[in-house]
């Protein structure tokens, strides 16, 4: 695995004089430690000091005790690596190191704790949001319920509630239930309110998006959700809100006060009733294996993503061993220095390989286009073959272009490889009568391929993983009939994650995704100690 | 193409050559032709639908048949040009982050001997096998907490985005760069060390003017992958002036694909222009570059 430029150490002079220049001191004498570096870095540490301490406090205020906690070990830890004398190598590798433990090492852990819980569409957040949702989803105006003066406040883009009961003037928005901010003596809506600015009644009849807004907004009375809320209708008067549930936090129960149904808690993260009928909201919930279960035994869901895995590893298969025979044969054929202008030629051959391959995608998504586009028209007389929407017309289609794509990355790769073969062994065979194909079997493959092989295997891993082609080009499709979570056919498991997932619209099920990732995580695991032992072996080798 | 090297003599000993030529170089010219159709159709194909004015996809078919750069001066009325812009920001920001970054984990790993040093390259190889794409799922969900506390560093910010690569990028490029980092004689150092010159001097001025090649190519690759990344920009990337190109532009193909693919086609070329013209500069490190192993992202 050596870069090209590996003759620096030879190229570069012997113990030189050139070097020291005669002036009248050395430098080291002339260094005393405090030069303008060290403002730099006292800049630089300032910023991120106070950048630190704002992000720590704002984690404390949003009690978010996980961010909390990290950002004040980061910021701690970046303080004593550049202030001590010590920790040289670590001065390098934080900045990096920083990132990749919160971006990339985090996020695996993470993934794994979502793949043990019930994370998704229903299932968001503690029990006590889950709680407050429902309670508030039930809520009515009640007759008795008194109404109050109410004006329309704002604090910082946020808008909020303050109302008048009886001279004490009550200020709140939807995440700060209310309380008393100040005293008046004029009866009607506050017109001061203290720590909020008062919107004009005029703003607020003029603008509809606000009006809109204003109709949903509702602030909660106290912290015990059993209190209601405030709702206004018009932006001038407020009047509470009672839910018709009613939550026993001792006995984690929500009864419906109307239909006196009882909701109690369940272990699965929901609300459910003796008949079985769940409220809407629930919470997360560590669920175990459950996810990776489904996955194992549902039929409806086990029968598509078979599919989809067989089709993953045949793509990914085929997806190195297409293009690098494609990329070998052109990079022997044009190994010749007879032919001319190899250059030039070479130029223009790796030119799919620079163009943007998301946007090769999208435009082969155009050309195969059974109507218009102009593959049919040029190649097949203009029939109508259905390229995107059969199945395996699709699965080929995808592969030629991937194909397309990435020939020109082993065509490098090789004529690199085929240009570095001892020329001697080649002579000597052929001084000892091997014909052509004779040398290429016994000396050009196996030599090219010890080069290769490492490239070899984690290109696998990376087309195993190839999302940008297979989504750009038919977003997975053709649906597989009958599939839940819209799985196509060319879906390969990541896009299948994806789909899963849920992130980009429907149901979500963040939970039975990330279970998928995991086992996919396992599968690249063991490509990647292939990968690993292939380059050990290969630089005992060298 | 031409095959008169040498001024014939005899007709018999002519024909024998020049069927020896055919036989051994000439039909090579006849591969190179259909190799060059077969790379290059879909690159004209896209130049010349840039430049039909119809704009529709089944316009489109017949090559160059007008020439109008109509389909270039609308991409100005539609959301383009900030999502061009977009991803320079984000493709920029990363790749420099990426080169600081993976260079001075190279410098570390590459002149320090330390405690750790080889189960920290170790770990980092094995880091690096694992795609974060993967991990589409726990970045969402983290950029929706982290959102909550930071604004700027939650979903729909382009500074989260950044990040998200940079957390990428130490894995990825260090073993790149600390490979050529040993290739660059330690004499050097020793000799700087002597005269005086501190370790950060000795990184900024010594090493990094020596290692401009490998910058180079890591800064490439690192623009490339996060040019060409759409499944992690489309979650964090929520609202469309905030888009980078590859997640409007699935958005004009996946919408009427047939009305907007002269706006496309001409999005196209004028995207890749950059990347092309890079990369074609660059040819010789990349070349250097991908058998060290980088796979095209």
């Amino acid at each position: 695995m050596s870069v090209p430029q590996g003759t620096v150490s030879e190229s570069a002079p012997p113990p030189h004089p050139p070097l020291t220049t005669p002036a009248a001191e050395p430098h080291g004498r002339r260094w005393n430690g405090l030069g303008w570096g060290f403002v730099v870095k006292l800049v630089l540490m300032a910023i991120v000091n106070a950048f630190g301490l704002m992000g720590v406090f704002a984690a404390v205020q949003a009690e978010s005790w996980i961010i909390a906690t990290a950002a004040a070990v980061l910021l701690i830890a970046a303080d004593v690596v550049y202030f001590t004398k010590r920790a040289l190598p670590l001065k390098y590798l934080l900045p990096g190191l920083a990132f990749l433990l919160v971006f990339q090492v985090f996020i695996f852990g993470y993934t794994a704790y979502i793949a043990f819980t019930n994370y998704g569409a229903g299932h968001v957040g503690s029990q006590e949001q889950a709680v407050a949702a429902a309670l508030a989803q039930g809520e009515r105006r009640i007759d008795t319920s008194p109404s109050y003066p109410l004006s329309l406040v704002e604090q910082g883009g946020e808008y909020g509630f303050a109302i008048n009961d009886d001279g004490e003037i009550k200020a709140g928005s939807v995440d700060r239930p209310l309380e008393v901010v100040g005293e008046t003596s004029a009866t009607g809506a506050p017109a001061d309110v203290p720590g909020w600015n008062v919107v004009p009644r005029g703003t607020f009849l003029g603008d509809p998006e606000l009006q809109e807004l204003v109709v949903q907004l509702r602030v909660p009375v106290s912290d015990d959700p059993n209190e209601g809320s405030i709702r206004t209708r018009d932006g001038s008067t407020g009047a509470v809100y009672l839910s018709t549930l009613e939550w026993d936090a001792d006995a984690q129960t929500i009864t419906d006060t109307a239909s006196g149904t009882v909701y109690t808690a369940s272990d699965s993260g929901s609300f459910v009733s003796d008949d079985g009928t769940a409220l809407p909201t629930g919470w997360v919930v560590n669920v175990g294996f459950d996810n990776f279960l489904r996955l194992a035994t549902d039929p409806g869901l086990l029968e598509p993503l078979a599919l989809v895995t067989l089709w993953t590893f045949v793509w990914a298969a085929l997806s190195v061993l297409i293009p690098f025979i494609m990329g070998l044969v052109v990079a022997l054929i044009f190994n010749d220095p007879r032919v001319k202008g190899r250059k030039i030629l070479r130029t223009l051959f790796i030119l799919p390989y620079a163009f943007p391959a998301f946007m090769s995608a999208l435009l082969f998504r155009g050309m195969f286009n059974a109507e218009f586009g102009v593959i049919n028209e040029f190649f097949f007389g203009g029939a109508n073959i259905d390229w995107l929407g059969d199945p395996w017309l699709a699965r080929i289609a995808v592969l030629f272009v991937n194909v397309w794509l990435t020939y020109p990355y082993y065509f490098l790769v090789c004529t690199g490889a085929l240009q570095a073969l001892p020329s001697d062994a080649l002579e000597a065979a052929s001084i000892d009568g091997a014909g052509r194909f004779r040398q290429f079997r016994a000396i050009v493959l196996p030599l090219v391929l010890v080069a290769t092989a490492p490239l070899l295997i984690s290109s696998f891993a990376f087309s195993f993983n190839n999302f940008t082609i297979i989504y750009m080009f038919n977003s997975g499709g053709p649906a597989i009939p009958g599939a839940p979570y819209a799985l196509g056919a060319t879906d390969i498991l990541i896009s299948a994650i994806w789909a899963i997932s849920g992130v980009s619209g429907g149901a979500a099920d963040y939970g039975l995704a990330s279970a998928l990732s995991i086992l996919v995580f396992i599968v690249v695991g063991v490509i990647s100690a292939l990968a690993f032992r292939q380059t050990r072996k290969l630089e005992e080798y060298q | 193409m031409s095959t008169a090297t040498v001024r014939p003599r005899s007709g018999r000993t002519t024909t024998a050559r020049r069927r020896r030529w055919l036989l051994e170089v000439g039909w090579k010219y006849l591969v190179a032709l259909v190799i060059l159709f077969y790379a290059m159709f879909p690159l004209l194909y896209v130049v010349s639908a840039a430049l039909n004015p119809r704009g529709s996809l089944a316009a489109s078919n017949r090559l160059f048949a007008a020439f109008d750069l109509s389909n270039f001066a609308a991409l100005g009325g539609t959301s383009y040009w900030t999502w061009y812009g977009n991803t320079l920001i984000v493709s920029g920001a990363s790749a420099l982050g990426a080169v600081l970054m993976g260079a001075a984990a190279a410098y570390a790993f590459s002149r320090f001997r330390f405690r750790g040093r080889r189960p920290g390259l170790t770990a980092l190889l094995i880091i690096q096998m694992f795609p974060q794409a993967l991990a589409f799922v726990a970045i969402f969900l983290m950029l929706l907490a982290l959102g909550e506390v930071f604004p700027v560093l939650g979903l729909n910010s382009k500074l989260a985005l950044i990040c998200v690569y940079l957390g990428g990028a130490l894995g990825v490029n260090t073993f790149l760069m600390y490979g050529f980092f040993n290739t660059i004689p330690m004499e050097l150092d020793e000799s700087a060390k002597i005269d005086g010159a501190t370790h950060a001097q000795i990184f900024w001025r010594i090493i990094m003017p020596l290692v401009t090649p490998i910058l180079a190519v890591v800064a490439l690759l690192a623009f490339i992958a996060s040019f060409g990344d759409y499944i992690i920009a489309k979650i964090v990337l929520v609202s469309q002036d905030n888009w980078t190109l590859a997640v409007g532009m699935f958005q004009w193909v996946s919408n009427q694909l047939a009305s907007n693919w002269g706006l496309f086609a001409a999005g196209a070329v004028l995207a890749s222009i950059p990347i092309l013209a890079l990369f074609l500069g660059l040819q010789r490190y990349i070349i250097g570059g991908l058998t060290a192993g980088s796979v095209k992202g």
